[in-house]
C-alpha cells in the first residue's frame, strides 16, 4: 500500500519558517492543545486531504528555482509532523535526494525512537518552547514539557541546528523570571542558532469561532513591537552571560 | 556637427544608430547604491509647489484648469515655468503647470465632455471648426463603422477602442534629439524623401512621402518650440543637462501634439548616464547636481495631463497617462544595460516620494547585478510604485534596445510601433457562445444567430465547439474593427513628430487585448471536471449556473486548469493571426485590463464559475480573489505557464502582499523579494506589479485621503494614485488577493 500523509493545506511563499523562501505543508493532527493555536482547525487527526509521498513531492520540486534563488527549502509543519513521522521521512528522502533544504516545524513532543530516522533527513529544526515551568506549560498546551525537553536534549546530542521560537503572550509567558527560566533551559545547547520572540496575535481565533470552540485568550492583549524587542533582550542577554559562566 | 569630443565614434556617425552610441560609450554599474544623494533644497521648493497644486486639482474634482481657446501644437503656447529660477530642466504643455489642452485632432466630442466635466466652455470657434471645417479621426471612424460594430460597442464585448481619442502606445526615439540635434535628423528624412521617388507612385507611396513631409514638419516646430525657450536644439546636445533638456523638448512636443492613452518615453536612464559621467568624470557637476537634473526631469514628467471624460476615467481610472520608463536589462554582449542613472531614476521615489508617474518599469534579468536588485526590491517594498518585466524574454524577443509602451508592450525604439487595440470581454464571449449570441443581459442577438444550449448540464466539449466558433466571429470583427480606426487616426490624427522619431521602415504590430482569462478558465473547468447545469429565464436566456462538485480553479499552479487557460490563449491568438490587418501589421495579444476590468464585470452576467453579475473580472491575468489558496508562489507558477509566444503584447500580473509576510527582518524582506522575481523570471512569467502594503491602510485611505496625498499602488500594468481611483475601483483593489501568512 502507497504511504499517504493527512495534510491540512499548503502555503507555496512562506518567508517565516525556516531561512529564504518555504514552501511550507501543514498536516493534519496535532496532540497540544494550545490556547492561542492560530491553526486550531489542524488538531483533529483526522481531518485534511490524504496525499502520496509523490504528489506531495511534486509540489515541492516545483519550487526549486525559488528554493535556490533565495537559500530556501520546504519546512513541514502543522499541526505536528512528527505524528506522522514515517510519512515526513519519506519526504524528507525524496528532498535530500534533489538537494533540497529541510526544515522540521514542531513541538518536540514525541518519543525519540519516533523520529530518529526523520532526523537523519532534517536539515533544521524549529522548535516552539511554550513555558518554562511544567504546569504552565500543562495550562497553556495541555500536556506536559518532559517529554520535549528529552527531544531538546537529543537534538544537541545529535547536533541538527534549532531555531528557538518563543511567543510572547501577556500575562503568561512575559514576565523576566519566565524569560530567564527559558534561557536557562536554553544554555548549552550548542545548535542553538537563532531565538525568535514572537508576539502573540489573534488572527487564528476566527478559526475557533468557525468550529464552535470557545476561545479562551479573549482577554488577552496583542504585545507591542517594544515588549516583544523588550523580551528578546532579556532572552539573548541571559543566555549570553549564562553561555559565558560554564 | 560636433559630438562631445571623448565620446567614441562608430556607425552611430554614420547613420541614425543611438544603440550603437549606447553600447560604445556607457559605463555599466555593478555597485549598490551607496552613492545616491537626496533632493536639493531647489528640488524640494520646486516639489513643493508643485504638491501644493496637485492637492488643488484634486479637491477640485481632477482637473486644475483647461486652456480651452488654443488648440494644442507643438508651438501652439507660450512657454510656461513652475518657478523658472529653480527649475534646472524647462518646458510645459501650456503656459500654466497642471493646465490641460485641447487636442480636438482625435476628436470633438472627447474635448466637449472634458470641458464640460471640468466646468469649462470650449470656445464656440473651436466647435465650429471642427464641425464644419476639419473632420476628426471619430467622426472618420463612425462614417465608416458598419452596423454590427456599434451594436458590439454598445453591448461591451468590445471596448475601450481608440475611436474617440489618440491610440498612443507609439514611442518615439526621444534621445535621437539630443544625440544628433534636430537638423540631422531632419536631413536623413530629406533623404528618406528621395528613396521614395518611383517610377509609379501608387497609393502607399503616396501616403508614405506624404507622412514623411509631415514629419519633417514637425521637427521644424518642435526647433521652433525649444527657441521659445530660450534654445537652440538643431545641433548635439554638448553635456548632461542639454540631453536631458533636448530630449524632454522632444517628448514634450509628443504631448503637445497627441494626446494618446499611453505616451511612454522609451529606455533613456542608461543613454543620459553616459552625459552624465561624462560630466561628472570631468569634473563639471557633482554627484549631487547628477541627481537633481534627474529629479527635475521626473518633476516634469509627473505632470504631464490631458482632458480625459468621465467615461475615460472609469476605464482607465486615476488620470494615467503612462510616461512608462524601462530601466536596467542586459546588453546581447552579456554586459547588464544598468548605469548608476538606473539607481538615479529609481531614487526619485525617494526624493519626491512615491508617484505613479513616470511609470517606472524594471527590465529584469536573473543575471543583473545583485546590488541593482536588492535596491529595486528595497524601492518597491518602500513605495508600491515598480513595475517589473522579464527581460530575458523580451531582449529574445526584441533585442536589448527596446522599451515598453504603456504597461507591458515591448517595442524596438524607433523601429516599431503598434495600432494600440485595447480589448475584448472573454468572460461576455463564453456566455455569448452558450446563448447562441444573445446578449445575456439584453437579451439582443448581437453575433450571428446559431442554436443556443439546450442540454440540462453544460458538456465541455459541446462548450468549447461553440466558444470556438464564437471566437472566429470576435476575431474577424475585432480586426475589421480596429483595421478602420487606424485607417482614421493615421488620416487624422497621425502623430507626426513621434513618427519622425522613427526609421522610415517601422514593424507594425496590431495589438489586441483580452479581458476575463481567469473567468473563462474557472468556468471551462467547472464545466469540465464538476457538473454545471444552466439556468435559463422566461427568454430562454441562460441567466445563472449551479455548480454541482468541486473543480481546480487558475492561480494553484494545477496543470490541470492551468493548461485550459493556455488554451484560450492560444486559441483566440490563432484567430487573430487568420486576419488581414491595416498595413499588414502583425497582430498581437496583450493579457492586460487596465482597471477596465471593473467595468467589463459591470457589463457580463452571472458565469459559470460562480462570479455573480456585475462582479468586477479579474485584472490582467490575475486568478479571480480568493480562489488562489496555495499562496503567492503558486500563483506565479500558473501565470508564468500562460504563453508569451501567444500573447506578445504582454502577460500582466498584479501582486500584493503585507510587508511582513516577505520575512521578520528589512534585509529578510529585500532578498526575498528579490529571490521571488529572480524565480517567477526563470519560470518564464512575463510582468509583475508589486504591491507591498497593508490593507488597514487603504481602507483608512478611503476614509482619509488627505492623509495620504502620495500612497500610489500598482494596478494592471501601471501605478495609480491610491485616492485618485474611483470608489468602486478603490474597492476592487481591497478585494484583491493580498497575500500573508499568519
Amino acid at each position: 500500500m502507497t504511504l499517504t500523509g493527512r495534510i491540512h493545506s499548503f502555503e507555496s511563499f512562506g518567508t517565516l519558517d525556516g531561512p529564504g523562501i518555504r514552501f511550507i505543508v501543514f498536516m493534519q493532527g496535532c496532540p497540544l492543545r494550545c490556547l492561542y493555536c492560530h491553526n486550531r482547525d489542524t488538531w483533529d487527526p483526522k481531518g485534511g486531504n490524504e496525499f502520496t509521498v509523490d504528489q506531495v513531492f511534486q509540489k515541492v520540486e516545483s519550487y526549486r528555482n525559488f528554493f535556490a534563488y533565495s537559500g530556501g527549502g520546504l519546512t513541514v509543519s502543522g499541526g505536528e509532523p512528527t505524528l506522522q513521522a514515517e510519512f515526513v521521512t519519506e519526504l524528507f528522502k525524496r528532498c535530500h535526494a534533489s538537494g533540497i533544504h529541510t526544515a522540521l516545524d514542531t513541538s518536540g513532543f514525541v518519543e525519540i525512537g519516533r523520529v530518529k530516522e526523520l532526523l537523519k533527513f532534517t536539515d533544521l529544526i524549529l522548535l516552539d518552547i511554550k513555558h518554562s515551568e511544567e504546569n504552565k506549560h500543562l495550562e497553556i498546551t495541555g500536556v506536559g514539557s518532559q517529554k520535549i525537553k528529552k527531544f531538546m536534549h537529543y537534538t544537541t546530542q545529535i547536533g541538527i541546528p534549532l531555531w528557538i521560537r518563543y511567543v510572547l503572550i501577556p500575562g503568561y509567558t512575559d514576565s523576566e523570571e519566565t524569560l530567564k527560566e527559558t534561557a536557562f533551559l536554553l544554555c548549552n545547547m550548542a545548535n542553538v542558532k537563532k531565538i525568535e520572540v514572537l508576539p502573540y496575535h489573534s488572527l487564528g481565533k476566527y478559526k475557533w469561532e468557525r468550529l464552535g470552540e470557545n476561545y479562551k485568550l479573549n482577554h488577552v492583549r496583542e504585545p507591542s513591537a517594544e515588549d516583544v524587542h523588550k523580551a528578546s533582550r532579556i532572552l539573548h542577554d541571559c543566555l549570553s552571560l549564562l553561555n559565558k559562566k560554564t | 556637427m560636433t559630438y562631445p569630443n571623448n565620446f567614441i565614434r562608430g556607425n552611430w556617425n554614420a547613420e541614425i544608430d543611438v544603440r550603437n552610441f549606447i553600447q560604445l560609450n556607457y559605463t555599466p554599474y555593478t555597485g549598490d547604491a551607496s552613492f545616491l544623494q537626496g533632493p536639493t533644497e531647489a528640488t524640494k521648493k520646486l516639489w513643493q509647489k508643485i504638491s501644493t497644486l496637485m492637492e488643488e486639482e484634486r479637491k477640485k474634482g481632477g482637473v486644475l484648469d483647461v486652456d480651452t481657446h488654443i488648440i494644442s501644437t507643438i508651438c501652439s503656447h507660450a512657454p510656461g515655468y513652475i518657478d523658472q529660477d529653480l527649475e534646472k530642466i524647462v518646458g510645459l504643455q501650456t503656459d500654466q503647470p497642471l493646465k490641460r489642452s485641447i487636442m480636438p485632432f482625435g476628436g470633438l466630442r472627447m474635448v466637449q465632455k472634458g470641458c464640460d466635466a471640468a466646468g469649462k466652455e470650449l470656445d464656440p470657434l473651436v466647435a465650429e471648426i471642427f464641425t464644419k471645417y476639419r473632420k476628426t479621426h471619430n467622426q472618420g471612424v463612425y462614417d465608416v463603422y458598419t452596423p454590427e460594430m456599434l451594436k458590439v460597442k454598445k453591448a461591451g464585448i468590445i471596448t475601450g477602442l481608440p475611436d474617440a481619442y489618440g491610440r498612443g502606445r507609439i514611442i518615439g526615439d526621444y534621445r535621437r534629439v539630443a544625440l544628433y540635434g534636430v537638423d540631422r535628423l531632419i536631413e536623413e528624412k530629406q533623404a528618406e524623401l528621395t528613396h521614395l521617388e518611383y517610377d509609379y507612385i501608387d497609393y502607399e507611396t503616396t501616403r508614405d512621402r506624404e507622412e514623411i513631409r509631415e514629419q519633417i514638419l514637425a521637427l521644424k516646430e518642435l526647433k521652433e518650440m525649444a527657441r521659445l525657450y530660450g534654445f537652440d536644439i538643431s545641433g548635439p546636445a554638448q553635456d548632461a543637462r542639454q540631453a536631458i533638456q533636448w530630449l524632454y523638448f522632444a517628448y514634450l512636443g509628443a504631448v503637445k501634439e497627441q494626446n494618446g492613452a499611453a505616451m511612454s518615453i522609451g529606455r533613456i536612464s542608461t543613454f543620459l548616464d553616459i552625459y552624465l559621467e561624462n560630466d561628472l568624470r570631468q569634473g563639471r557637476i557633482t554627484e549631487q547636481e547628477a541627481q537633481e537634473l534627474i529629479d527635475h526631469l521626473v518633476i516634469k514628467l509627473r505632470i504631464v495631463r490631458f482632458l480625459r471624460t468621465p467615461e475615460y476615467d472609469k476605464l482607465f481610472s486615476g488620470d494615467p497617462t503612462w510616461v512608462t520608463e524601462s530601466i536596467g536589462g542586459m546588453g546581447l554582449d552579456g554586459r547588464t544595460l544598468v548605469t548608476k542613472t538606473s539607481f538615479r531614476m529609481l531614487n526619485t521615489l525617494f526624493n519626491l516620494g512615491p508617484a505613479p508617474e513616470p511609470n517606472l518599469t524594471v527590465l529584469w534579468s536573473v543575471y543583473l547585478p545583485q546590488g541593482f536588485k536588492e535596491f529595486c526590491a528595497k524601492v518597491s517594498i518602500a513605495t508600491s510604485s515598480i513595475q517589473y518585466e522579464s527581460d530575458d524574454i523580451m531582449r529574445y524577443h526584441w533585442g536589448d534596445d527596446y522599451g515598453i509602451a504603456c504597461c507591458v508592450s515591448a517595442m524596438r525604439l524607433g523601429k516599431q510601433m503598434q495600432f494600440f487595440g485595447a480589448r475584448c470581454n472573454l468572460a461576455k464571449a463564453l456566455l455569448y457562445a452558450l446563448n447562441g449570441g444573445r446578449d445575456e443581459i439584453s437579451g439582443v442577438q448581437v453575433a450571428p444567430m446559431f442554436a443556443a444550449v439546450d442540454t440540462e448540464y453544460l458538456d465541455y466539449e459541446d462548450v468549447w465547439k461553440r466558444f470556438d466558433m464564437l471566437l472566429d466571429w470576435l476575431a474577424r470583427l475585432y480586426i475589421n474593427s480596429l483595421n478602420l480606426i487606424h485607417y482614421m487616426h493615421d488620416k487624422y490624427a497621425y502623430e507626426r513628430l513621434q513618427m519622425a522619431l522613427h526609421d522610415r521602415e517601422v514593424f507594425r504590430t496590431m495589438a489586441c487585448g483580452i479581458a476575463g482569462l481567469s473567468v473563462v478558465t474557472d468556468s471551462l473547468s467547472a464545466i469540465k471536471y464538476a457538473k454545471v447545469k444552466p439556468i435559463r429565464d422566461s427568454r430562454n436566456i441562460i441567466i445563472d449556473f449551479e455548480v454541482q462538485g468541486d473543480y481546480p480553479r487558475f492561480g494553484n499552479n494545477d496543470e490541470r486548469v492551468d493548461s485550459i487557460a493556455t488554451e484560450i490563449v492560444k486559441l483566440f491568438m490563432n484567430k487573430l493571426r487568420k486576419q488581414r490587418t491595416y498595413r499588414h501589421s502583425t497582430p498581437t495579444l496583450s493579457i492586460l485590463t487596465i482597471t477596465s476590468n471593473v467595468v467589463y464585470g459591470q457589463a457580463t452576467g452571472n458565469t459559470p464559475d460562480g462570479r455573480k453579475k456585475g462582479e468586477p473580472l479579474a485584472p490582467g491575468a490575475n486568478p479571480m480573489h480568493g480562489r488562489d489558496i496555495n499562496g503567492a508562489l503558486a500563483v506565479l507558477k500558473s501565470i508564468a505557464k500562460l504563453p508569451y509566444e501567444y500573447a506578445q503584447d504582454g502577460i500582466s500580473y498584479t501582486f500584493s502582499i503585507i510587508p511582513k509576510a516577505l520575512g521578520r527582518e528589512e534585509q529578510t524582506r529585500i532578498t526575498n523579494l528579490t529571490a521571488l522575481l529572480d524565480g517567477y523570471f526563470r519560470e518564464g512569467g512575463h510582468h509583475i506589479n508589486v504591491n507591498v502594503f497593508e490593507k488597514e491602510m487603504l481602507l483608512d485611505a478611503m476614509e482619509h485621503p488627505e492623509k495620504y496625498p502620495q500612497l500610489t499602488i500598482r494596478v494592471s500594468g501601471y501605478a495609480v494614485n491610491f485616492i485618485r481611483l474611483t470608489r468602486e475601483q478603490q474597492l476592487d483593489v481591497i478585494n484583491r488577493t493580498i497575500h500573508g501568512q499568519i
